[in-house]
């Protein structure tokens, strides 16, 4: 059993983010479950202490459990094992809190007079909720209530709890159901400051009602003018000014005596656990933290989600506060839950009081998305490029600390463009500002990714301001950098190319005016492949042909490649020879497949593009010029040249024959082909080998005739799909058969 | 092979065309990415400057009347546009501010709007604290504590003040839409709790950004230069300069004190453009303080920190407070803070 426990425990500690997981341990399978229940956007936070949970060690954990049990059964008549047991929920409890579950188990044990009142008092004093207390915990609790169990000083002790953890509660939508039930025990005179305290939480507009107003007024000329009841009358004045005529002070006391005090360290305590608390009280982090502040409303950089109920309403009327109470007309944030909920409200939807807090939700984000209200725009602007310039841990000295943080907030903005499909212009506004300054290390995945989400825009504009900082980046890093930065260019082609092709289908229904012809926008994305063209170029020289690298050059010239074809975009553009002859020369065989397809995909996108000419007839004005097609069938005869008919580089690049001759490359025209190539080597002999394994030696040259063939059927076999497209489509096996057996010797 | 499949990726008809609409330019959004893209392509800080001229708030407004602004120590901060702001509304918002204040005083407990507390929030116009007549009007913002016994009329305590101004912010109103009210510098005096709650209210109710503002060792010449080459009819304070040498345990501080006809004269002796400031002549002028210097410590300023600059005309500390000395040139110093601050929200 505990081994088995052990090996549950590395596992959750493992794939601590994975859902799956949780399931080992009920408890925290029920804070999964309800964590799906609460606002979404308390997630986060639930989710870390869900972690931190995890942190403590796990036999802890079981004397929880069986601690719990304990209790639930009820009293053994051995009263060492009892005082053992509470001592075990107490430590748990003040250390880290107790789940929903916990709580829930405990409550009913404490209301429902099993053990004496000293136990219950305990017992009640270390109910600390990890996260959050459920709303049907409470409920159940009212109903021992009922049952009569529990003596008067656990009652009280119960509503003093009821009271301190009051923001803890999930829902209070049951609880406020039970308004009567509270109400009605305002009789008990020792209860009565406790239970006001209460429904002064717990009261809204509808539950005032003139029956309660008179029992309150009844229950003031009986005790006198109490400060609680003046409390809960003035709330009810408030509400319906109407329903009481009798005049209160204005002057305020204190009304409520603290009850949450024994609770109070544990609940400051708490805070810290859980940052993202949503109904933790604002924290003002100005006076304790160190020479800058950061933060005035630290649980998280994002704001919480609250609908801007001031601003709207006011401007239309002379303010009336309780309205505010009562939802009239638009429909509020808070109760947005689902996507179709969001259609049939889209009309009344209140937008929240800040903007930054549509990160977060993502149905908000389809909002965003759709609405065409600059202004709405604009306040994200401001407040993301903002937050990004406060945030960012190298813009700012002395930001160090909080390097976790700030990627976690890149990882979100990442999210929402992701989700939008597009990048937002104060992320591009940033990167102006803060590539300049960066180090290459920092966070650096985030900040590429930043990088492939900027809108598309004139390439020549931001190159200076952009490219220029992340090419002198990219000569000086490791490979492993460029290969990231190589990588997030690929993915910023991409963008703009979907964003391209999605614009000209746009444009051919509505008809829109053009500011930047099409011409523009092919020549900023043949500039960006041009830039990509020429770093690649470089680094091969720097990194010396390192296979890693021209991977990754190579996947950016498949997307290039296929442009045509892919996107509709009339834009061919060939790799700089920088690139194609380290790929063609390479000793990495899949680097050589890798070329074979993008040679293929090039002759389909121009062969399509010579098609479509011809059919149209019209020289438009995207014909690609006679250069592009010359430069393409150079690479293509030095390619067919190396590899199939061996006669390589007559044209285009020319090396003295003398030079190889000296060299004592004897028969260096054979040697780049299919059978030679270093990159071919090793199937060259496997193939060989294959056919009589016994053999010692292997005669290369044999592979000729039909042995040629069969020895491309093996390469295709081998999974060189690349090459078997490449010499489907560029070589003409039947009329080449005969000439390729002509130059075997 | 190719692994990377299009298709997959959800289509956007409509926030395409939206985001074409922002590339044609017209939009503000748009403005303000241009007039990012120009800032960070050209050196930041335009290399030529006017020097203050004497009083430029409106012939009607009296410079007396912002007396109690000045002599102060102001902590500065940015703020970027307020949303939906209304001047007309200030009756509104002191009631919810000073409700904001209680409860977050009160920790948890319900508080009442509109109720009575010991504080009292007063919003009003700063008339004419502006540059130009498109600078939207300044503001003020005052917590008062009210005196536990209403009978006696004792002065109401100030606990904190806070105020709001744009002084010739013309590129940031270029950039936003009517809904919006640029003011983009904040000044506040009081405790910094007290300046966290009032902040983070703004935040919530106006969807706006406060950021603290420092004034970097480059900013803080300009000061120097800008302020000493103000005409003066009498200097109240000497001028005086703060250097940080970064050295642990503690850091060491060189004050270097001048006086203020001094400064001038070294000022007159290095300015050539009448009515502007340079680069050139900044750096000339902080040059000859440094050789001074040297000549008689062997201490190169010139590689420490420059942290606090004193004049008669206003002094300045790199962690972003200012003082204000000289009602005069009241406006052109806030004209330079204004400058800075719109920077930093560019």
């Amino acid at each position: 059993m505990s081994s088995q426990k052990k090996v549950n425990s590395w596992t959750r500690k493992r794939t601590s983010q994975g859902s799956s997981s949780y399931q080992t341990r009920l408890s925290a399978w029920r804070i999964q479950e309800d964590l799906n229940d609460s606002k979404s956007l308390s997630k986060r936070g639930q989710n870390n202490t869900v972690e931190d949970y995890e942190g403590t060690d796990d036999q802890a954990e079981d004397a929880l459990q069986i601690a719990l049990r304990y209790f639930e059964k009820g009293p053994i008549k051995t009263s060492q094992s009892k005082e053992k047991h509470l001592k075990t929920v107490e430590n748990v409890a003040w250390k880290n809190g107790l789940t929903a579950e916990g709580i829930d188990i405990l409550l009913s044990v404490a209301l429902s007079g099993k053990f004496g009142s000293a136990v219950n008092t305990r017992i009640f004093k270390c109910m600390i909720p990890a996260t959050l207390i459920s709303e049907d915990s409470v409920v159940k609790a009212v109903s021992w209530l009922c049952a009569g169990k529990c003596s008067g000083s656990t009652k009280v002790l119960f509503y003093r709890w009821l009271i301190a953890m009051f923001d803890f509660i999930d829902h209070k939508e049951q609880i406020n159901l039970l308004y009567g039930f509270f109400f009605a025990s305002l009789q008990d005179d020792t209860l009565c400051p406790y239970v006001c305290h209460l429904l002064y939480l717990l009261t809204k507009k509808e539950n005032v009602k003139p029956f309660r107003v008179r029992k309150l007024l009844d229950l003031q000329a009986k005790m006198g003018m109490q400060p609680h009841l003046q409390a809960l009358l003035s709330l009810y004045k408030f509400f319906v000014p109407t329903l009481i005529s009798v005049s209160l002070p204005m002057r305020k006391k204190m009304y409520f005596k603290n009850s949450e005090n024994p609770w109070k360290t544990a609940l400051l305590a708490l805070r810290p656990r859980n940052q993202e608390f949503p109904s933790e009280p604002l924290k003002l982090m100005l006076a304790n933290v160190h020479p800058i502040k950061r933060k005035w409303n630290s649980h998280s950089i994002i704001p919480v989600l609250n609908s801007c109920n001031y601003s709207k309403e006011s401007r239309k009327k002379r303010m009336n506060l309780s309205d505010y109470f009562s939802s009239n007309g638009s429909f509020p944030l808070e109760q947005l839950k689902s996507f179709p909920q969001l259609l049939q409200n889209i009309h009344c939807l209140e937008l929240p009081s800040q903007m930054g807090a549509v990160l977060n939700s993502s149905l908000l984000l389809h909002y965003i998305n759709c609405v065409r209200d600059e202004s709405v725009l604009l306040r994200l602007y401001h407040w993301l490029s903002q937050t990004l310039q406060e945030e960012c841990t190298w813009y700012k000295v002395n930001n160090y600390d909080h390097g976790k943080e700030f990627a976690n907030f890149l990882d979100t903005i990442l999210r929402a463009e992701c989700f939008l499909q597009e990048g937002f212009y104060s992320c591009e506004a940033f990167l102006y500002k803060s590539l300049p300054l960066w180090d290459g290390l920092c966070c650096r995945s985030q900040f590429l990714q930043l990088v492939s989400w900027i809108p598309f825009s004139s390439f020549s504009e931001v190159k200076p301001l952009l490219f220029d900082h992340l090419s002198r980046l990219f000569f000086t890093s490791s490979i492993f950098f460029k290969c990231s930065v190589l990588q997030c260019l690929k993915e910023l082609l991409q963008n703009w190319l979907l964003w391209l092709s999605m614009d000209i289908h746009v444009k051919s229904v509505r008809n829109s005016p053009l500011e930047t012809t099409l011409g523009g926008s092919m020549n900023s994305v043949s500039e960006l492949i041009r830039y990509v063209g020429w770093l690649s170029t470089t680094a091969v020289r720097l990194e010396s042909n390192r296979t890693f690298l021209l991977h990754f050059i190579l996947d950016f010239y498949e997307k290039v490649c296929d442009i045509y074809i892919n996107y509709s975009l009339p834009l061919v553009v060939l790799f700089p020879p920088g690139v194609f002859y380290p790929a063609l020369l390479s000793l990495d065989s899949s680097i050589l497949n890798q070329l074979c397809y993008i040679m293929d995909r090039y002759h389909k996108n121009l062969t399509a593009a010579k098609k479509n000419e011809f059919v149209h007839k019209t020289k438009s004005e995207f014909s690609f010029s006679s250069k592009t097609y010359q430069e393409f069938n150079q690479y293509l005869t030095a390619m067919v040249g190396c590899l199939w008919t061996s006669r390589p580089f007559q044209k285009g690049i020319y090396i003295d024959s003398e030079v190889l001759g000296n060299d004592s490359v004897a028969e260096y025209k054979k040697s780049l082909n299919l059978v030679h190539h270093p990159a071919f080597l090793s199937y060259t002999v496997s193939f060989l080998l294959q056919e009589c394994p016994e053999e010692r030696k292997v005669n290369m040259s044999s592979i000729r005739g039909k042995k040629w063939n069969w020895y491309l059927d093996y390469l295709f076999s081998e999974g060189l799909h690349g090459l078997k497209h490449f010499i489907r489509s560029s070589i003409h096996r039947s009329s080449v058969l005969a000439e390729s057996i002509n130059h075997q010797h | 092979m190719d692994s990377y499949d299009a298709s997959k990726l959800t289509p956007r008809q409509d926030a395409s065309s939206r985001l074409k609409d922002f590339f044609i330019g017209a939009t503000p959004l748009q403005k303000r990415l241009e007039s990012v893209r120009k800032q960070t392509s050209f050196i930041p800080t335009p290399p030529r400057r006017k020097i203050p001229q004497g009083s430029q708030l409106q012939e009607d407004i009296d410079p007396q009347k912002f007396a109690f602004l000045l002599h102060e120590q102001w902590t500065l901060y940015t703020l970027t546009p307020l949303y939906k702001f209304s001047y007309t509304n200030f009756k509104e918002y002191s009631k919810l501010l000073n409700a904001f204040i209680a409860a977050e005083k009160q920790k948890g407990l319900a508080v009442e709007v509109g109720d009575d507390f010991n504080i009292k929030v007063i919003f009003s116009t700063l008339m004419g604290v502006k540059g130009t007549q498109r600078d939207p009007e300044a503001f003020l913002v005052q917590i008062l504590s009210k005196s536990q016994l209403p009978s006696e009329h004792k002065e109401e305590k100030v606990l904190w003040t806070g105020w709001f101004c744009c002084i010739f912010g013309d590129s940031l109103l270029e950039t936003v839409s009517e809904d919006f009210t640029c003011l983009p510098l904040f000044l506040a005096n009081g405790t910094e709790t007290n300046t966290a709650i009032i902040g983070t209210w703004f935040q919530k109710t106006f969807d706006c950004y406060f950021c603290p503002l420092a004034i970097n060792a480059f900013n803080l010449s300009w000061m120097a230069a800008m302020w000493t080459a103000c005409k003066m009819d009498h200097y109240m304070a000497t001028t005086e300069f703060l250097w940080s040498v970064p050295c642990s345990p503690h850091s060491l501080d060189i004050s270097y004190a001048i006086h203020p006809e001094d400064a001038k004269a070294l000022w007159d002796s290095v300015h050539k453009t009448p009515g502007e400031v340079t680069q050139e002549e900044v750096d000339l002028f902080m040059d000859c303080l440094y050789s001074h210097f040297h000549r008689h410590f062997k201490i190169h300023l010139s590689a420490t920190r420059l942290v606090r600059v004193s004049t008669s005309v206003a002094s300045a500390h790199t962690d972003g407070k200012i003082k204000i000395l000289c009602p005069k040139y009241f406006i052109g110093v806030l004209a330079y803070l204004t400058e800075l601050a719109v920077f930093q929200i560019e």
